[in-house]
């Protein structure tokens, strides 16, 4: 038979037949996360390094394909997404204090301002598709778009598979947050009990820094 | 009677339980195909792996038999494309497949998913990893990225080599998308098994386990399990832009599009040079296990070993450029990787002039796991030596993308961790499936490896260093008598392979019951805290780490003051 | 598909490397047997102790004490530092052959190569002479300029120790300095598909005279359109690596092309539609430059387009030897 006792209490339903107690199972909750997040981080590196290569590659190509990005968006997006990673953070905290209803509240303040970032997001998509700045070999801009370069399609096509990767994240982020909505309605989450929500932060703290890099390589380095 | 569900996996449990007649173990404990298929239990899901892989393996091996009968036959000068069995175009298919198959389906994944998913938790004493349900979804992971790979072999082939270069990948019109999403998925699942793995190291270990009383084979899972996480992603986003690049045609490797095709192959080595760390560092981690319980000795050097491991894994990340020497890329760049190269070839030298030392005044028994040690040893010393010709700047030109290559790399990878394997798994067998394995044919089958494996790999060495390309369909006719000679070799070598396979499988299905916890008298908790089969939990109560993993009775101690 | 003479099959070189027609490096072979030597020595010494020891220490009686041995830290440094110090004399000696390899001499003779699916191709900068083989003159330094016209492809000569890839858009050089006459194969190195394995060329080595007159001989002055388009098709444009031209009009990567002038063929459009087209000028124009419009059935869609790449001139001429062949 299995031990069960912990320190003479009832077994929580929360922690995991394989852990010991609260405090291991939430330390390797955590542990877990930075870890995944580490790989996350090369995973984009090695966008950001290929951007890096494309630049020293064709630099006037890059500062004249710059020209056509949005840095006024950008820089919303970017407000929006540090105002999201607050309510984020606010969450978890809420969810620390036996805060239902606030946890919720967070939660669907975060959802919203990640469905703002993806709505602003497609926007500039859309407005490049006008000029018709597609990815790779249907490039092909009209007679008045300013960006012209005949290798500008590399620029382009790793803009979009930047921010295509980016936003695929972003999505991700909210299908965890749902998710998270979900258990916290089903009072799942107390101050013993809140490691996936804080990881669910965490990765939402990674989409938000990973557009911090991306917003001034892409919309302002010149 | 009990109902008998379909499915391997019950069949093997019933064999096993019914003959037992004992408590239940973790091969009893649930019955069905769906309590395998959705288990969470770290020890189930190591076998899982196991079966696929040796399915797997025997899929890529028959890909190499029909390679290396292709090759037997005497080339005719100026063949046009379809001279022989088979066409060129097939031959390029099979060699793809069978490097593709290998690298991803089997070697990457052999030692950890199968024993070291298995070991890792009984080692330490804890009752799982730290995300079982992560494990399974690793899992299930690997499983459809095997299918993806399956379906290209069924629609539309694949011919561009497992090094998918640009820009023949980007351009061939074979199914390159299926199989980069395939190995994508299958890199996904083996980093999620990484973080599993070392959040299991750091936080699950027994009390009074310190990092220097775990196995040696837990650090080399760690390190590997390192390696597993930062490396996989880089490989991840390249096969992501790969598959972009042919939908798309951005223009970031092919040179036509205005892209770079020495930046994929930066990339690509970024990744599959750890990933060569991936496979061996496990292996090496087994080879601590075995040849310390077989000479019931402890290991010389423990920390020397331990921390070689973490070396090899951090310098391992520095040296991808030795397989672009002849690339393009920068000779100043070529200058720093085969220095670096030099610097990893150290800690692994330690290692296996510790082995040896490991086994000064030991008892050595001369069980199969044994032999198999005695094998790796021999193998994998030829395979590094021969690295070694291949990190010096001037050598490799000569020898780079030939036969030699390839010789050296199925020393260390196949004479190196799947021999390391094949030993591991016999070693933990009366552990894994309750059943003693006939030792008689498990030392025939090392003997008839050993032999086949030579015959087939060293000519190949003489072949690529007298100027014998690979990857060839068709070649010079001087060459004709090293191909015979390994032609032979490779059936030899099957011959010993499937007397491991069905000395497995008799075992499992008219073996003796195995009645010793502890066969092999380990000191480590997988052998000293378990049950003849470990039940489903592991441990009865939870196990208390006192004394190291090769602390064995026959150790005569050294007299110190106090008593020990 | 060599078109030179059938090599002699004994083989020219020592048990493990083959006759070193380029030692310019000096050091290259050196190295070799220096590690090979190095090696063999650790190796006995390694397998002589594990099998000794395994001898030795076999166990003899069930339960035998061991003696606990933890490492010992003076033997352990010094199996580290010894290696250690190898590895950078060998490091050393091969970055110095290195420094060599890359440095091409200042008056070496300048040859363009060019790669593609599946053959090669030399033009001499000087003469402008387009050769299959890669004709040089005996003692002369040669450097390599190389380009890909596809995909990438390796120049690889065992008997010269040099090897590199041919990237496409990009040069890459090599050089070297034959000291003996004879044909040398020339071995792609880097997988380029189909006939990776059959695009062998050679390095015919000769005297300065014999040089001299196989220039002149390459350079075509005063052929005729049909025989123009002979050289073409054998030589730059790597035609006969995927069609045949004999009699026995062989299925290879291509359709054959004996007898096919004025003949009717079944193709199939890039639509997917079935057609039958007249193998005339037009047709075997529309090939070359736009090849994928209408395929041969039975065939893989393969054939890169040469549009820009051949002139009206060369174009007519290929027109006119592929009509000779009759």
């Amino acid at each position: 038979m299995t031990d069960h006792s912990h320190g003479g209490e009832a077994h929580p339903k929360y922690l995991a037949h394989h852990f010991k107690s609260m405090e291991q199972q939430t330390s390797a909750g955590k542990l877990g996360m930075w870890v995944f997040m580490g790989q996350e981080l090369l995973f984009f590196s090695g966008l950001f390094c290929a951007f890096g290569f494309v630049r020293s590659m064709y630099p006037e190509m890059v500062a004249q394909a710059q020209t056509s990005m949005d840095w006024r968006l950008g820089g919303i997006n970017s407000i929006i997404l540090l105002i999201s990673s607050l309510t984020m953070s606010l969450c978890v905290r809420s969810a620390r204090s036996n805060n239902k209803n606030a946890t919720v509240k967070f939660l669907l303040a975060t959802m919203a301002c990640g469905f703002l970032f993806l709505t602003i997001k497609a926007a500039e998509w859309g407005m490049h598709f006008h000029e018709g700045y597609y990815p790779g070999k249907y490039f092909n801009p009209i007679p008045e778009a300013p960006v012209q370069d005949i290798h500008a399609h590399i620029f382009f096509g790793l803009y979009y598979v930047m921010t295509g990767m980016h936003g695929l994240h972003i999505v991700v982020g909210l299908g965890l947050m749902v998710w998270m909505l979900v258990r916290t309605l089903k009072n799942e989450f107390n101050s013993e009990n809140y490691v996936s929500l804080e990881n669910t932060s965490l990765f939402w703290h990674l989409v938000d820094i990973v557009w911090i890099f991306l917003y001034p390589l892409l919309y302002l380095a010149k | 009677m009990q109902k008998r569900d379909i499915g391997k996996p019950v069949f093997f449990a019933d064999m096993l339980s019914s003959h037992h007649g004992m408590s239940t173990n973790y091969l009893t404990a649930k019955k069905g195909f769906l309590s395998w298929l959705f288990t969470v239990d770290h020890k189930r899901i190591g076998v899982m792996y196991f079966v696929s892989i040796a399915l797997f393996f025997l899929v890529a091996g028959l890909f190499a038999l029909l390679l290396r009968a292709e090759l037997m036959q005497v080339r005719i000068p100026n063949a046009t494309a379809t001279s022989y069995m088979i066409s060129a175009d097939h031959y390029n298919e099979a060699f793809t497949f069978h490097g593709a198959i290998m690298v991803f389906l089997v070697i990457i994944p052999s030692v950890p998913a199968t024993l070291g998913n298995f070991l890792l938790p009984l080692m330490i004493g804890a009752k799982d990893v730290a995300f079982p349900k992560l494990n399974l979804i690793s899992f299930h992971l690997y499983i459809v990225g095997a299918l993806f790979l399956v379906y290209t072999i069924a629609f539309g082939g694949l011919d561009t080599g497992w090094t998918f270069y640009t820009p023949y990948s980007t351009q061939t019109s074979t199914s390159v998308i299926a199989a980069v999403f395939g190995a994508f998925i299958l890199g996904f699942a083996s980093i999620l098994t990484g973080v599993n793995f070392i959040v299991t190291v750091h936080k699950m270990r027994a009390p009074g386990m310190t990092w220097v009383r775990m196995p040696l084979f837990v650090w080399a899972i760690y390190a590997t399990s390192v390696i597993q996480v930062l490396a996989t992603p880089v490989v991840g986003v390249t096969l992501i832009l790969v598959a972009i690049e042919r939908l798309l045609g951005i223009g970031i490797f092919d040179s036509n599009l205005g892209g770079d095709p020495i930046l994929f192959q930066n990339f690509f080595w970024f990744y599959s040079h750890p990933a060569v760390y991936i496979m061996i560092l496990p292996g090496f981690g087994i080879i601590s296990e075995l040849v310390t319980t077989h000479s019931r000795k402890n290991i010389f050097g423990y920390k020397a070993v331990a921390i070689s491991s973490i070396g090899i894994a951090v310098i391992g990340f520095f040296v991808w450029g030795h397989h672009m020497f002849t690339s393009g890329q920068s000779a100043l760049a070529s200058v720093f990787f085969s220095l670096l190269t030099y610097a990893v070839a150290v800690p692994t030298a330690i290692k296996v002039f510790s082995w040896v030392a490991t086994l000064y005044k030991g008892s050595i028994s001369f069980t199969t796991p044994m032999c198999y040690v005695f094998v790796f040893l021999f193998l994998f010393l030829i395979g590094g030596l021969t690295g070694i010709f291949l990190g010096a700047l001037s050598t490799d030109v000569h020898l780079h993308n030939t036969y030699f290559v390839v010789a050296h790399f199925h020393y260390v990878m196949m004479g190196g961790t799947l021999i390391a394997w094949i030993g591991g798994i016999y070693h933990w067998w009366p552990k894994i499936t309750g059943k003693k394995f006939n030792q008689t044919w498990g030392i025939i089958s090392s003997i008839v490896v050993f032999i086949g494996f030579n015959l087939t790999f060293f000519p190949q060495f003489i072949m690529g260093s007298r100027g014998m390309p690979r990857r060839y369909y068709d070649y010079l006719p001087e060459y004709y008598s090293f191909h015979l000679l390994s032609s032979i070799g490779s059936f030899v070598l099957a011959v010993g392979l499937f007397i491991v396979l069905f000395n497995w499988l008799h075992s499992i299905f008219y073996g003796e019951n195995e009645s010793l916890a502890n066969p092999w008298k380990g000191k480590s908790m997988e052998w000293t805290e378990t049950a003849v089969v470990p039940i489903e939990h592991n441990f009865e109560k939870q196990p208390i780490s006192t004394h190291g993993p090769y602390e064995f009775d026959e150790l005569i101690k050294p007299i110190k003051a106090g008593g020990h | 598909m060599s078109g030179t003479a059938v090599q002699d099959t004994t083989w020219q070189g020592s048990f493990w490397l083959p006759q070193n027609i380029s030692p310019m490096t000096g050091g290259q072979d050196n190295l070799f047997y220096f590690i090979y030597g190095l090696s063999v020595f650790f190796f006995i010494v390694v397998v002589g102790f594990m099998v000794y020891f395994a001898w030795k220490y076999r166990k003899k009686k069930e339960g035998e004490r061991t003696t606990d041995i933890h490492g010992n830290t003076k033997l352990e440094i010094i199996w580290s530092v010894i290696p250690a110090i190898l590895f950078i004399v060998i490091f050393a000696w091969g970055f110095l052959d290195w420094v060599k390899l890359n440095q091409p001499p200042q008056d070496s003779l300048e040859v363009k190569v060019i790669g593609r699916k599946w053959d090669w191709l030399f033009i001499d900068t000087k003469s402008g002479a387009e050769t299959s083989d890669l004709i040089v003159p005996i003692n002369t330094p040669v450097r390599l300029t190389m380009v890909s016209a596809d995909v990438i492809h390796g120049f690889y000569v065992p008997d010269f120790r040099i090897n590199r890839d041919v990237l496409p858009n990009q040069y890459t050089v090599l050089w070297f300095k034959a000291e003996k006459e004879g044909n040398y194969p020339i071995l792609c190195t880097q997988y380029c598909g189909t006939k990776h394995s059959q695009m062998v060329r050679y390095v015919r080595v000769v005297s300065e005279p014999e040089y001299q007159k196989a220039m002149l001989a390459a350079q075509g002055a005063g052929l005729t359109p049909a025989q123009l388009g002979k050289k073409i098709f054998e030589g730059k444009g790597a035609c006969a690596s995927c069609h045949d031209v004999s009699k026995s009009k062989v299925r290879s990567v291509g359709p054959p092309l004996f007898g096919m002038y004025n003949e009717q063929q079944s193709i199939i459009l890039a639509n997917g539609k079935n057609e039958t087209a007249k193998f005339d000028d037009n047709y075997i124009r529309e090939s070359i430059l736009n090849p994928n419009i209408r395929i041969v059935v039975g065939y893989p869609s393969v054939m890169p387009s040469y549009q820009g790449q051949f002139n009206d001139k060369e174009l007519n001429a290929l027109v006119e030897y592929i009509k000779s062949l009759k």
